[in-house]
């Protein structure tokens, strides 16, 4: 089997290949099959993940998953984990006073930094909003850093269905950022928007020739979005992604999550478009 | 004050319209305003216009499902809500409600079929633009019958 052209065989550092374990402090129902595990160190300091990293969990006993890191704070680590699966259920069950393994934090971030002096949009789909928490609490942080619009659009099936809700009314009450929230179907009250996601790009305020976008969701979700964007006239390389793909090893050795030319756990999970663009029309990948 | 001709030219939806057009356009409307919680239209009920959204949010329900009533979209400002006016045999298929306090523009749907009779030009520009509306509403909507939230790829 060809080897991906970048691959590099170096030894990954023994804390990445270990699980370190952690206890669960909290542990906090989003939805109806979506957990918030808020989780400390056993021993030692913790680890200090920027935003959009992730982490391997371990359910010891059943199984390791990537999963993104939705929090962090002072050595606490904050995961959403939404129960689909085997190893998911699992962690989503971790009561506090279980102990989890970890391994990581993992693979590329959000470039929160490199988007200081720009508009910003962020658009998520579903349990997508997870990975970008850490940035849109970093986007507000600091809101005088960026451009005069910086923009969370996020999408889900139902509103019962929409994670942080109360997370984000506050974030639109202090109003920092323009806040848009859409779903597929709701009751009459619903004071929200109908529709998917994407269509909400079509009529937000940025700038299109220096805004960054950063995209997280089901793929065929970030497609669609990727195409408002364009549309919209945002660069590839102003587009930013994260891939989802079947990560094992998470160290860029087992090849599990190859996509192309790259390895999903090293190279990514979060790419820019331009560097995408080709493997995302591909079928087989 | 602005006038109606000003309002149309102004809209994305009537982009492209000539002036001595869009007064025939304009010739058909006049604004109105609903306030939140209002019924604009009823499922059924005959199609007489339709609205050039100008500000606030407008909810399309569907009744016909268990539970009570359904919001399948929500249209904001600039957005056109109604086509039923049309296409036979003009009634609305959907409730329209507002859900916040809202100014539109109403367009009287028999006196613009009038005047799309008589002429075709108008009466092509209007179909074009509806027509457009229609597959974009369409488009979305066969996003949202993916169920793309539903498909997470966790393990």
């Amino acid at each position: 089997m060809a080897m991906p052209a970048n691959a590099e065989l170096a030894a990954p550092p023994a804390g990445a290949m270990v699980p370190q374990p952690f206890r669960v402090t909290r542990r906090q129902r989003e939805t109806a099959d979506t957990w918030t595990l808020t989780l400390e160190p056993c021993s030692g300091d913790g680890i200090a993940p920027e935003p959009g990293q992730f982490t391997m969990l371990y359910a010891f006993g059943v199984g390791e998953i990537p999963i993104s890191v939705s929090g962090a704070d002072g050595g606490m680590l904050v995961h959403t984990v939404r129960a689909v699966g085997a190893v998911s259920a699992a962690i989503c069950a971790a009561r506090p006073g279980a102990v989890l393994g970890v391994r990581g934090p993992f693979g590329t971030g959000w470039p929160v930094r490199e988007a200081e002096g720009h508009d910003v949009v962020v658009v998520a789909g579903g349990v997508g909003l997870a990975p970008l928490r850490t940035a849109v609490r970093a986007l507000e942080r600091s809101r005088a850093d960026f451009g005069p619009e910086v923009t969370l659009l996020y999408g889900g099936r139902t509103p019962d269905d929409l994670l942080f809700r109360g997370e984000l009314a506050s974030l639109a009450r202090r109003g920092k950022l323009n806040v848009g929230v859409t779903v597929d179907v709701a009751r009459p009250g619903w004071v929200g928007k109908v529709g998917v996601v994407p269509k909400l790009i079509d009529g937000a305020a940025f700038d299109p020739e220096s805004v960054v976008a950063m995209v997280c969701g089901p793929e065929i979700m970030m497609r669609f979005s990727v195409a408002a964007l364009r549309d919209r006239g945002v660069a590839p390389e102003r587009i930013y992604l994260s891939m989802e793909r079947n990560m094992r090893c998470a160290v860029g050795h087992c090849g599990h999550c190859q996509l192309g030319p790259t390895l999903v756990c090293r190279d990514g999970a979060v790419y820019s478009y331009d560097r995408l663009a080709a493997l995302m029309g591909v079928r087989e990948l | 004050m602005t006038t109606l001709a000003e309002i149309l030219r102004d809209a994305q939806f009537f982009a492209g319209l000539r002036p001595e057009t869009l007064d025939l356009v304009a010739g058909c409307g006049s604004n109105v305003q609903f306030e939140a919680g209002a019924l604009i239209f009823r499922e059924g009920e005959p199609a007489d216009d339709f609205y050039l959204l100008r500000h606030g949010s407008v909810s399309l329900e569907a009744n016909a499902v268990a539970g009570g009533p359904l919001v399948i979209e929500t249209l904001e400002a600039g957005d056109v809500l109604g086509w039923s006016w049309l296409f036979a045999p003009h009634r609305w298929h959907f409730d329209a409600h507002a859900v916040t306090a809202v100014r539109a523009t109403a367009f009287d749907g028999a006196c613009l079929r009038g005047k799309c009779d008589a002429d075709p030009q108008l009466g092509y520009e209007l179909v074009s633009r509806f027509a457009q509306t229609v597959i974009e509403r369409l488009q979305w909507t066969r996003l949202r019958l993916l169920d793309v939230y539903g498909h997470a790829g966790q393990r």
